[in-house]
């Protein structure tokens, strides 16, 4: 229960003036510009950009600047400030098979057309502190070049073609809008797709993880894994015209899971997938695994009780905007809730007392 | 000899993608122009596929400024774009209204052949990058290879 409280202004503003000294630090120190946010902690805007479900880099770099580097802070911001704007229209399904890769693996297929292209990635990297970059100034030498890269195709078409994977049916139909509508159980495949790609990457991860250990049956192989930009077209209502009016950069991962079959039907393997908005191939990966393992009614899998085949227990807790709100609105004033639990307490003890007075 | 000029949507997203300060050091100045639509920024929901190729769902939104203008001549003008530069959105607008006069065949020599080549020159290298890090296995033949 909320009660008004009042009082405490002058507090506030005195903490908020204290809060933007502690946000810029040790004045000796330069200040971050956002620009420099944009470009040195791009995955940290990547994610701001992804869970705060709005693709623009300088208002993610500001927000994480805003937010003295708390991130769900900042996805906040982003959440809120995408509140504000007028929503223009909806682009044309971004293609993915024509993104133009800067990473492109898979797990299944060693040899493939197009090739493992590793890309800028930590892989096989050895974990250790790198003591050079704390010295500041040292000019990158540039990433060496060869020859281009030609067409990528996608993996799960290999096994499509041969009719050894689930096919993906095609439709154009406009597909709901969790930020339009309160998300309804059960969700359709399109909606969940909707509350994961924004949804925590820490609290997809585990659940992730939760599968792969044995609470819920996926057995997934990263089919493919590919990091780039696609365009985005957009119709432009006025004339008719479908233009391609910017590049954003996407993670996806396919994953090819275990399989169904009947006595009518040949065994085939079965599709998870996931795409995050910026470079974050943990979280693709992380939910085309909890895709693969929310769609077991469909492929008449049997419900093992686990978290992660749980829609409801998935969906209305992967969202950390409504997490922490509702997490943190316990630390505003209860003071009435509290007074008389409270009371209660006191009653019960007073009449345990007597009780055993007597 | 001359290429085929672009046509308007090709022209309108390359104006839409190209780096506002690159834009504006192309077109400096613009023709008197009036607003029949002033620069607004608002959102458009990208949407992906179910599987990559599936059905469509919501991924996520961009930012986008869009703005229209009428040129003296009464060519009208649109353009949308990435990201909330609204000087961006209205130079945009007006090259696009000019590109739609006689004045065409010129512009599209001095500004969106340079933009078209630039923008091809910036994925050649990612592109260059990319393949830099393919991996080569020493014991087999990539299939593009045969």
């Amino acid at each position: 229960m909320y009660v008004a409280v009042k009082g405490g202004e002058q507090a506030i503003d005195n903490a908020h003036a204290w809060l933007a000294e502690s946000r810029r630090g040790d004045v000796a120190i330069p200040e971050l510009s956002v620009a420099q946010i944009r470009e040195q902690m791009a995955l940290a805007v990547g994610r701001v950009m992804a869970e705060g479900s709005l693709y623009d880099a300088d208002l993610a770099a500001l927000a994480i600047k805003q937010a003295r580097g708390d991130l769900i802070e900042a996805i906040f911001l982003i959440r809120a400030y995408r509140t504000t704007l007028p929503r223009f229209g909806a682009s044309r399904p971004v293609d993915t098979g024509a993104m133009a890769a800067i990473r492109r693996i898979s797990a299944t297929y060693k040899d493939l057309p197009g090739g493992q292209v590793l890309g800028p990635t930590f892989d096989y990297t050895h974990r250790l502190l790198d003591f050079a970059l704390a010295a500041e100034g040292a000019a990158e030498s540039p990433a060496p070049q060869a020859a281009a890269l030609g067409p990528v195709p996608r993996v799960t078409g290999f096994l499509d073609r041969e009719g050894l994977i689930e096919p993906e049916p095609a439709s154009d139909a406009p597909p709901p809008d969790l930020t339009r509508e309160p998300l309804e159980l059960p969700a359709s495949r399109a909606l969940r797709l909707q509350s994961l790609a924004r949804g925590d990457e820490g609290f997809l991860l585990s659940l992730a993880y939760s599968s792969q250990r044995g609470f819920g049956r996926t057995h997934p192989f990263v089919g493919e894994l590919r990091i780039g930009e696609v365009m985005v077209e957009v119709e432009i209502p006025e004339l008719g015209l479908s233009v391609a009016i910017g590049a954003i950069t996407l993670t996806e991962c396919e994953t090819v899971n275990q399989f169904t079959g009947s006595k009518t039907q040949p065994a085939q393997f079965t599709r998870g997938y996931g795409l995050v908005m910026g470079q974050s191939e943990r979280k693709a990966i992380a939910m085309s695994l909890v895709d693969r393992a929310l769609r077991w009614q469909e492929l008449g899998e049997e419900d093992t009780g686990a978290p992660v085949q749980d829609q409801e227990f998935v969906l209305m807790h992967a969202d950390n905007i409504q997490a922490t709100g509702f997490l943190e609105h316990i630390k505003l004033p209860h003071y009435v809730d509290f007074q008389s639990e409270l009371e209660l307490v006191r009653r019960l003890r007073a009449g345990a007392a007597q009780e055993a007075a007597e | 000899m001359s290429a085929p000029l672009p046509t308007r949507a090709e022209a309108m997203g390359l104006l839409a993608r190209a780096r506002p300060e690159t834009l504006a050091e192309l077109a400096p100045d613009l023709p008197g122009h009036t607003m029949l639509r002033a620069p607004e920024t608002g959102a458009v929901m990208v949407q992906g596929r179910q599987g990559g190729t599936g059905a469509p769902f919501n991924l996520g939104e961009m930012t986008v400024t869009r703005c229209a203008v009428r040129l003296e001549c009464g060519a009208i003008g649109h353009a949308w774009v990435q990201g909330r530069d609204k000087g961006h959105a209205r130079r945009a607008a007006v090259l696009d209204a000019l590109l739609q006069t006689d004045r065409a065949a010129e512009l599209a020599a001095a500004i969106l052949a340079p933009l078209a080549a630039a923008e091809a020159a910036s994925h050649e290298a990612q592109s260059r990058r990319a393949g830099a890090t393919r991996v080569e296995f020493f014991t087999m033949v990539r299939g593009e290879d045969e």
